[in-house]
């Protein structure tokens, strides 16, 4: 039973990113609003971030800012007390890509809408088989 | 950093991006996402990569937000699921 | 297809999950990600580059590529909403709408009638949305001032405490669209123009190759800041510091042009005259 909890505490953390992802991959498969697929894919976009980030978790360390102050004599570093800076450097521009990307789908998305007066996958699959007629 | 807390803010989030894709109205779509985003910046607080969450409260709460209602303003508020 | 997509996420999921028992437990000191390189990073950064937060010197010297390229698609996410969107042909409206100010009557204008031409008693408002409120207006103009300094602290004090170009760029970017939430968009670009906005994201991404093509001429590797030494006079540590800085101020120039160019864009549908 111990080994059960210890095992779902260590684990936990990867089952809520995948489940992230799951629901933004049902979103943008199933959900027939452009502007839903829109939002689905940055929900697993930030599920994608939120494992790299939980990667570089380390129980114990502090957040990846050296204290320092002038005058004080030099301490060594030890590389244990600190969480892992590198993913955190890979994530932080993901995400302003992120934004970049989701100004791109929404101008998409407003001129799908401009054409087709619709945001809804199956009547503007309907218009341009009716406009191929 | 206790996991109780990092569980807590973790169901939020997962609540919070279920309720984003099912809500039948744009407007409120895009405001759970922005509060989701916020959930997540807390997430990524608590596990202490402060320079992400500072990136994602202003970048995914804000401008993203943002952009989803001046989005949703130009187009319509209609969505059948 | 509603049943069929929930089957392949569950099969996606349950594969991705049973496969987490591999996974390192979350929070160990010795997992994969944080054994190889990154002890080099968070025991040198400090001597190397005089920089405490180390996501900021990984960010801008020791990985400057990747950051570099990062601001080349933000970039360039700005010129394709520009050419998806914009319509540079005026349309012409077909109702006009004007605020008699000393009165606040508003004035309704036909297509083809005769607009008043003296700015300082009639404005003209936008048809959809009428953002005119006294308390919003004056809240907002007091505070943007105040966001505006917070955003040019964050990216100079990067160095020391969580922050750096991209947060400060979109915080600097985030005080104009408030500024065009206020009062209207036609303010706004009056303040900031599209052409100023195109310019600023372009110096921006400018700035930061430039920066490393300097390195390149002073006979160092491409982006290595240490080469800056002579050219900055302080030593080559303390140059990479300030290399660090200058690329900042790159990056936050490009993401604040190219936040607000995508803002003004996007709510406006293209036309740059009536918007949110």
């Amino acid at each position: 039973m111990n080994e059960i909890l210890t095992t779902i505490i260590s684990k936990y953390n990867y089952w809520g990113f995948i489940l992230l992802m799951m629901i933004g991959l049902y979103a943008m498969m199933v959900k027939k609003n452009l502007v839903k697929k829109i939002i689905g894919m940055n929900i697993f976009q930030t599920g994608i971030i939120l494992f790299y980030v939980s990667i570089g978790v380390k129980k114990g360390a502090t957040i990846p800012i050296i204290s320092h102050g002038h005058g004080k004599e030099k301490h060594v570093i030890h590389a244990a007390e600190y969480i892992n800076p590198l993913p955190h450097v890979l994530m932080l521009t993901a995400i302003v890509v992120s934004v970049a990307t989701l100004g791109v789908a929404l101008a998409l998305a407003i001129k799908v809408y401009r054409e087709y007066d619709t945001l809804e996958e199956d009547e503007i699959n309907k218009k341009i088989r009716d406009q191929a007629k | 950093m206790s996991w109780q807390l990092d569980l807590i803010v973790l169901t939020m989030v997962v609540i919070c991006g279920i309720a984003a894709i099912n809500i039948r109205d744009l407007l409120g779509a895009g405001i759970l996402f922005g509060a989701y985003s916020f959930m997540m910046c807390l997430l990524w607080a608590v596990m202490g990569a402060v320079d992400v969450a500072f990136t994602e409260a202003s970048v995914g709460a804000g401008v993203s937000t943002v952009l989803f209602v001046a989005a949703v303003f130009r187009t319509t508020r209609r969505t059948k699921d | 297809m509603r049943i069929l997509g929930l089957v392949i996420v569950i099969l996606c999921g349950s594969i991705l999950i049973y496969h987490t028992s591999d996974f390192p437990d979350w929070g160990h000191p010795a997992s994969p990600a944080s054994t190889h390189v990154s002890p080099y990073y968070i025991e040198k950064a400090l001597d190397d580059t005089a920089v405490p937060n180390i996501v900021t010197a990984v960010l801008a010297d020791y990985r400057g590529y990747d950051t570099m390229f990062e601001t080349t698609v933000i970039f360039c996410a700005g010129i394709a909403c520009f050419f998806l969107l914009r319509i540079t042909r005026r349309m012409e409206p077909s109702v006009t709408l004007y605020r008699h100010l000393p009165t606040g009557i508003t004035l309704r204008i036909e297509k083809g009638g005769k607009e008043p031409d003296d700015s300082n008693i009639f404005k003209r408002i936008d048809t959809q949305w009428v953002p005119y409120d006294l308390i919003i207006n004056t809240t907002c103009r007091m505070v943007i001032p105040f966001i505006q300094l917070f955003a040019l602290y964050v990216i100079s004090h990067g160095h020391h405490s969580p922050g750096g170009g991209f947060q400060g760029g979109v915080i600097l970017g985030a005080s104009v669209i408030l500024f065009a939430i206020s009062t209207d968009l036609r303010t706004a670009i009056s303040r900031m123009s599209e052409r100023l906005g195109a310019f600023l994201s372009a110096t921006g991404v400018f700035i930061y190759a430039g920066a490393g093509a300097l390195c390149l001429v002073l006979g160092a590797n491409f982006l290595d800041y240490s080469a800056l030494a002579p050219v900055l006079n302080v030593n080559s540590v303390m140059a990479r510091s300030h290399g660090i800085l200058i690329v900042e101020i790159g990056v936050g120039l490009a993401v604040m042009a190219v936040m607000i160019w995508i803002y003004y864009n996007l709510s406006s549908a293209g036309r740059h005259d009536e918007g949110l």
